[in-house]
């Protein structure tokens, strides 16, 4: 399987990446150098490794307690902008209301 | 345009907040309308070298509310990183589940809004996942404030199947899903709070297809009847749209609970792809059976179950049957009550009458209602042996409010007992008589109608406590 | 710079200078003088190893106050390293300086909070004097990709130290400090320990806590220890390792005391009973001879000491390097997700929130960290994820297997080499995948998660080669018995 210049462009949009248009053939080049080589991946027969392997032992539990890791900072000290205990990031113009993330993530 | 034509389909996802003092996957608290960022860590942050480690009440709460859904509960679920980019989600992705949920199937079952009959509602899935913080957009001109104190939170999600069919049928679902929810202790389940969201998948088709029209999500959900008037409009403007000979576009709508309308939330740019994959911090979650029998065994009685028993036990139907088993606690007391007064036909009478009047006048609980089980079964009971009238009863259980004395002692102190003795009774007649002699007169003349008001007048003399049954047997006698 | 071997009290044992500062023959802050007189004659000169990107001059006094602190709480200090200075991979969160990830996304960035390997280390009073040069998010192989420039090699300045621990194999390797801490998600430990002639020790997946490591790959990677010999390690991994609540995936296991798991080894045949398994695939026809022949000279050394050595096949090894760049770079694009300038960090402005998203993390993320968001963004992304990352997943459980099978039958280790060859010279190795392939003898361990390490068993060219040893899950004692017993029977043979 080979990537193009669309499917970078795409990738890049869903990372969040910024990449100028002029660096666009060299990093599609790269990553399909590195691709061709995963293609020895198909032709491995799987076997029973195809299925999960259901780990028996399960992962340990926290008790419910309010016991966080103290922060040894303040909000304000680690944040590149921050005001009345906020974190600030630019504006959702199209945001009018308090919609959460699930409502406005089109928008960022 | 004509709604008739087309049928209604939805599919209803509920995201509910477990009742767990710390949040999902640190030890923050998860209590509300604390100073911005001051109930976080390095964990809900999502600060770098950061991990997660899941709460141990919050599975147990989230698997009572599945065995309550009736669900198969799986022994060995996984989680899932659900990735996106939004400023209030700090990780850049939210800890969920997906191909192997905590559990799937379950149903609620609801009364058809036309006949009553039940309707079950079949669910898909309920999965658990961790609450994004939260956008404030208004507070300053240029900037978004993120506020990251319900980042974590552990929330179940509840994804029904297209089973319903209206938004009554909607309303109906919510209800009882905020029952069970309730009863089983795993949420306060209020949607004003946002304890409890809702996300609507609705689609139209014409009626006798079999075939799925594409369906919108609502978005925005804050109220039961926002839930149900969205679906209205909603449905509304699919069917215009078909009826016009458009088509209906997959997407996104707000709902505007203010100005009663709906519109589509901004069109993305890049289509939404969340690249799920197992969540490599956290191994699996695996049950032991016998943790999920005990889990099992020790849910309440649930609504359904107890609806049929007070229907059988204490021959209860519609509306009062309804409202005894609302909640658990009314339920208990209404029970506690019936015991003590050994009539359940009036403690159901008393309960959702004078009782619940009190309490909602007084803004408290059945619980702190200060007039106890034991002392209400007794009035009760005085009120069932004839010795209070039911306007005497109620004037009784008022003073009972405040003061501790049985009923009966106050019955006595207040002269309430009623009175069945022919003498003071007789005294009363003739007193009533000579007041009114005009209106005496024409009931011995036989002007049967007076003996009402008659009655009245004795009553008023005697201050409640006569026995009206004796008054009338007495009066009927000098009536030619 | 001078010759790499240590002089005065830095030429003493990480066990000989916490024994001795705890009875008082040695002096805490004289140790801490002349680790930062060497700290300091490593850096100066244009050809100055920039092996630290951090130094913490203060820590004496620092730490000093914080263990009055503790024994006024009546808490008594664990001295297992007391007062033994510790160099820290910048990648590991620590409280007093930053931590970067030698990124400019974080640059100056400053943890609120430590992490545990960390604050296990100074609970055994240790003094963490700096943070160390790595390859940008512990992506790379060579310690070029640092946003603040690359680091070299003590042996020959115009080479790499191997990487992205490249800082603090050199830090052990220059003679500052004893014990160091790096990261390894696949190779990251034991690879510049080859290049650097030091001893490098990844643990069982699980056998260290995570939290306080920045992710990159969430289920390959763990803390490693760099120690200048087999005994700095496995002391340094005694105190780190053991369960932790705070990460789920630290395991319950205990931890023994692996020096004394090692007693014995002055027998004339320590390993009798030991069986050593030889992968065929990690010695292929192409292999360079010289690098052949040393570890073959390592394998005889066992013998001698009463090993057997048997030939075994790990049939899945080629697969490795295929399945690490699908795993790999899929976590990491998941993971330094959260690098995106809202609440910590670097942030560039740009016209709205997504431009902001953009801008800072174009700016913030150099190319290899870029390349791998893309690739790992590629193999999840819808359409991909069953053909790209569910198979690696599944071709890994294979490459497990391989181990298991190879340790179900009887065999205690695996002996191969670390590195398919010694360190090359800076700027030789430009084509991503090439420097890719420097892990392939590494990456497998990570990938089924058992453990493994390098030490140094002779020199080409006067360049270090490491030969590594593995073992079955949660076994770092079999291994560090192992460890001993080829490092005292080779003794300078292993750095000529």
């Amino acid at each position: 399987m080979a990537v193009s210049e669309h499917d970078v462009r795409n990738i890049a949009l869903l990372a969040r990446l910024g990449i100028a248009d002029a660096h666009l053939p060299s990093i599609v080049e790269q990553l399909n150098g590195i691709l061709a080589h995963m293609d020895v991946l198909e032709r491995v027969p799987l076997g029973d490794a195809a299925l999960d392997a259901a780990s028996a032992q399960g992962m340990p539990l926290r008790p419910d307690a309010n016991t966080p890791v103290p922060l040894a900072r303040e909000i304000a000290d680690i944040a590149p902008a921050a005001r009345d205990g906020f974190f600030l990031v630019p504006r959702l113009a199209t945001h009018g209301d308090g919609v959460g993330s699930e409502a406005g993530e089109d928008g960022a | 345009m004509s709604t008739e034509r087309f049928e209604l389909v939805i599919g209803l996802e509920v995201h509910c907040q477990l009742k767990t003092v710390s949040k999902a996957f640190c030890g923050c608290r998860t209590t509300f309308g604390d100073a911005p960022n001051s109930n976080t860590c390095p964990v809900c942050l999502g600060l770098p070298g950061a991990l997660p480690v899941l709460n141990e009440h919050a599975v147990s709460l989230a698997t009572r509310a599945a065995l309550a859904l009736d669900c198969t509960v799986h022994p060995v679920s996984v989680f899932a990183r659900k990735n996106y980019f939004y400023p209030d989600l700090p990780k850049g992705y939210q800890i969920s589940q997906f191909d192997k949920p905590l559990a799937t199937g379950g149903a609620v079952v609801i009364s058809r809004a036309d006949d009553g009959t039940p309707h079950v509602i079949r669910l898909t899935r309920v999965h658990m996942e961790e609450d994004a913080g939260k956008s404030v957009h208004d507070r300053y001109r240029e900037w978004t404030a993120i506020d990251l104190n319900r980042s974590g939170t552990p929330l179940v999600e509840i994804v029904s199947e297209p089973d319903i069919r209206s938004a009554a049928e909607a309303g109906a679902y919510l209800r009882r899903m905020k029952q069970i929810l309730e009863y089983t202790e795993v949420s306060d389940a209020n949607m004003e709070e946002g304890s409890l969201r809702v996300d609507v998948n609705i689609s139209v088709r014409p009626q006798g297809s079999t075939v799925l029209g594409t369906r919108t999500e609502i978005k925005n959900l804050n109220t039961f009847s926002g839930v149900e008037r969205s679906i209205e409009v909603e449905f509304a403007r699919q069917c215009t749209v078909i009826e016009g000979g458009g088509i209906i576009l997959q997407q996104t709508m707000l709902w505007d609970g203010v100005r009663g309308q709906i519109r589509p939330a901004r069109s993305k740019e890049g289509s939404h792809d969340y690249r799920y994959f197992p969540e490599p911090d956290l191994p699996a979650l695996v049950l032991d059976a016998a943790w999920l029998d005990a889990q099992r065994a020790s849910l309440p009685e649930l609504p359904e179950t107890k609806r049929t028993r007070f229907q059988n036990a204490y021959a209860l139907s519609g509306a009062d049957l309804e409202q005894l088993t609302a909640t658990q606690s009314l339920a208990d007391a209404f029970e506690a009550i019936a015991r003590e007064a050994g009539d359940a036909r009036r403690a159901a009478n008393w309960v959702t009458g004078p009782l619940l009047a009190a309490v909602n006048a007084s803004g408290g609980s059945v619980q702190d209602h200060p007039v106890s089980a034991s002392r209400l079964g007794a009035l009760i009971k005085l009120e069932a042996s004839g010795q209070l009238s039911n306007a005497a009863a109620r004037q009784i259980f008022t003073l009972m409010a405040t003061d501790p004395a049985d009923p009966l002692a106050l019955a006595r102190r207040e002269g309430l007992l009623k009175v069945s003795d022919d003498g003071a009774l007789v005294g009363w007649i003739d007193d009533v008589f000579a007041e009114f002699p005009v209106e005496a007169g024409r009931f011995v003349a036989g002007e049967k109608k007076l003996q009402g008001v008659l009655v009245g007048h004795v009553m008023k003399k005697s201050k409640g406590s006569a026995d009206p049954k004796k008054i009338n047997q007495l009066l009927s006698a000098r009536a030619g | 710079m001078s010759g790499l071997m240590p002089a005065g009290l830095l030429s003493l044992s990480a066990r000989e200078l916490a024994t001795q500062v705890g009875d008082g023959s040695v002096d805490a802050d004289t140790l801490l003088a002349e680790t930062f007189a060497r700290l300091d004659e490593v850096r100066a000169g244009p050809d100055g190893l920039n092996a630290f990107l951090t130094i913490d001059r203060d820590v004496g006094v620092h730490e000093a106050a914080r263990q009055d602190e503790r024994a006024a709480d009546g808490r008594s200090a664990d001295g297992r390293l007391e007062g033994v200075p510790v160099a820290v991979k910048d990648n590991i969160a620590t409280l007093r300086l930053p931590t970067t990830c030698a990124s400019r996304i974080l640059d100056g960035y400053l943890s609120p909070y430590e992490a545990t390997a960390i604050r296990r280390l100074r609970d055994a009073g240790a003094r963490v004097v700096g943070k160390t040069n790595m390859d940008e998010f512990a992506m790379g192989s060579s310690t070029e990709n640092s946003a603040f420039g690359p680091s070299r090699n003590p042996h020959d300045t115009t080479r790499v130290p191997g990487g992205s621990s490249g800082g603090s194999a050199i830090a052990v390797a220059s003679g500052v400090v004893r014990i160091a801490l790096g990261s390894e998600t696949g190779g990251s430990v034991r690879q510049p320990a080859a290049f650097c002639g030091v001893v490098g020790v990844k643990p069982t997946y699980g056998r260290v806590s995570r939290h306080g490591l920045v992710a990159f790959a969430s289920s390959l990677e763990q803390i490693g220890v760099f120690g200048r010999t087999v005994d700095d390690a496995a002391l340094a991994l005694g105190v780190i390792a053991g369960r932790d609540p705070l990460d789920a995936t630290s395991e319950a296991e205990s931890v023994p005391d692996y020096a004394t798991a090692a007693a014995g080894t002055g027998d004339s045949r320590p390993l009798d009973g030991i069986v050593i398994g030889r992968p065929m695939e990690y010695f292929p026809a192409s292999l360079d001879p010289r690098i052949r022949a040393l570890t073959d000279r390592a394998a005889e050394t066992l013998r001698a000491l009463g090993a057997e050595v048997r030939d075994v096949s790990l049939p899945h090894t080629e697969l490795a390097i295929p399945v690490y760049y699908i795993v790999a770079p899929a976590e990491a694009s998941s993971n330094l997700a959260r690098f995106d300038g809202a609440r910590y960090g670097l942030r560039s402005a740009g016209n709205g929130l997504r431009e902001m998203y953009e801008h800072t993390r174009s700016n913030g993320f150099g190319p290899e960290v870029t390349r791998r968001i893309l690739l790992g963004t590629y193999v999840l992304s819808a359409g991909y994820y069953d053909a790209y990352y569910k198979r690696a997943q599944a071709v890994r459980r294979l490459i497990t297997r391989d181990f298991a099978n190879a340790f179900a039958q009887g065999v205690h280790a695996l002996l191969t080499p670390t590195t398919p060859s010694t360190a090359f010279a800076l700027g030789a190795v430009s084509d991503p995948y090439e420097m890719y392939l420097s892990d392939i003898y590494t990456v497998t361990a990570n990938l089924a998660g058992i453990p493994a390490m390098s030490q140094p068993i002779g020199r080409i060219d006067g360049l270090p080669v490491g030969g590594q040893l593995l073992a079955a899950h949660f076994d770092e004692a079999t291994m560090f018995r192992i460890a001993y017993a080829l490092e005292r029977a080779l003794g300078e043979e292993a750095h000529r």
